[in-house]
């Protein structure tokens, strides 16, 4: 496949086509191009990273850079929508986003993207930290070229490789509080990189006609149902194990440990009832189950991370 | 209202559009300058020094 595919070919057509046309779109679509409900998990996780790491940071500037996080995030959605416009009009989960409904052209949505994207990444540099930015800038490249662009229509591993996108903004937040990188960050960029397949898998479980209508080669549509249970199940084991490493390490005290513990066991015992359930409402219920705890689990030890923390009144340190 | 050739005549609907989204921008905008502000008074003399 070339990698002018036809997202960008449709992109393309659609703004010179519609270049002399008057915009009909609110602030609200605007909005909507930056998926803002993504934006607040990424948001959340910087935070995380940024308050976990030793040193003071002042809170202007860790607003400043939760800001630039959160804008940088938002582009890269934008960025994400102009691409992907022709699949999202034929996936019924996607084909209410503005480009699709006509509200917004793809050439708006991309310069706004830009635009963004170019603002947030020099406000990040100028006022934070230029490690951060550099972090930063790598992020929305690899979510828009590696993943939208290249991946995701190519491979079923698309979302396994893709989700360092998401898995980097604890790391952007660390960095920009004290303008290094170190095992810890590392640590959390571990946690949410395991936890990215077995999330959009048990999504695309119950979204399959939609991926497989749009030639998204998810790994249920290329490899099977079967498959994609096992696989969660792998990538649910690896990730309880991995979410307690900063406690096995000694980096974080019993409240993460227990969390952590409790939330990956359940997190198991959801991928193996979701292998046991082989058909019917009951299994499309377990994926959905598995899924909505999956957001549940991110957001459970990151918070245990945070309160964890703040019991100890230590960052996030070795012992 | 007589349209002239090759002019567009935006509807009330699309005006009222633009109007709201030219606010956001000045909005977006004013706040840019203010943080910037904070920043700078925060920072104090180090507000040049940009440590990688």
């Amino acid at each position: 496949m070339s990698v002018m595919s036809e997202g960008a070919e449709l992109a393309i057509g659609s703004t010179a086509a519609s270049s002399c046309q008057p915009s009909s779109a609110s602030v609200g679509d605007y909005i909507a191009l930056m998926k803002p409900r993504v934006m607040s998990l990424v948001v959340f996780t910087a935070l995380v990273g940024m308050i976990l790491a030793p040193g003071h940071l002042h809170p202007v500037i860790g607003f400043t850079a939760l800001l630039c996080i959160s804008v940088a995030a938002g582009a890269a959605a934008a960025l994400n929508m102009w691409y992907d416009a022709d699949i999202d009009a034929k996936m019924r989960r996607t084909a209410h986003r503005p480009i699709p409904r006509g509200r917004i052209t793809p050439g708006e949505a991309f310069g706004f993207g830009i635009t963004l994207a170019g603002f947030s990444i020099a406000l990040l540099g100028l006022l934070v930290s230029w490690l951060a930015a550099a972090l930063l800038a790598f992020t929305i490249f690899f979510y828009v070229v590696i993943y939208t662009i290249w991946l995701k229509r190519w491979t079923p591993q698309n979302i396994v490789i893709g989700g360092a996108a998401g898995a980097f903004p604890p790391m952007i937040g660390w960095a920009a509080a004290t303008g290094s990188i170190s095992i810890e960050p590392c640590l959390l960029f571990l946690i949410v990189f395991l936890w990215t397949p077995p999330h959009f898998w048990a999504l695309s479980l119950t979204r399959m006609d939609d991926y497989a209508r749009a030639g998204v080669p998810m790994l249920p549509v290329v490899a099977g149902v079967e498959e994609t249970r096992r696989q969660i199940l792998l990538y649910s084991i690896a990730l309880a194990l991995t979410g307690a490493t900063p406690w096995l390490l000694g980096y974080c005290g019993a409240i993460y440990g227990v969390t952590a513990l409790l939330a990956g066991a359940a997190m198991i015992a959801l991928a193996l009832r979701l292998r046991g359930e082989r058909e019917g409402k009951r299994a499309h219920r377990a994926a959905g189950r598995l899924f909505g705890f999956s957001i549940l689990y991110l957001f459970a030890i990151f918070a245990a991370l945070l309160v964890d923390a703040g019991i100890s009144g230590q960052a996030l340190t070795g012992p | 209202m007589a349209r002239e050739p090759g002019k567009i005549v935006l509807t009330p609907e699309q005006q009222r559009r633009r109007r709201a989204r030219s606010i956001a921008i000045a909005l977006a905008l004013g706040a840019l300058v203010i943080l910037f502000f904070i920043v700078t008074l925060v920072k104090g003399p180090a507000v040049l020094n940009r440590p990688l």
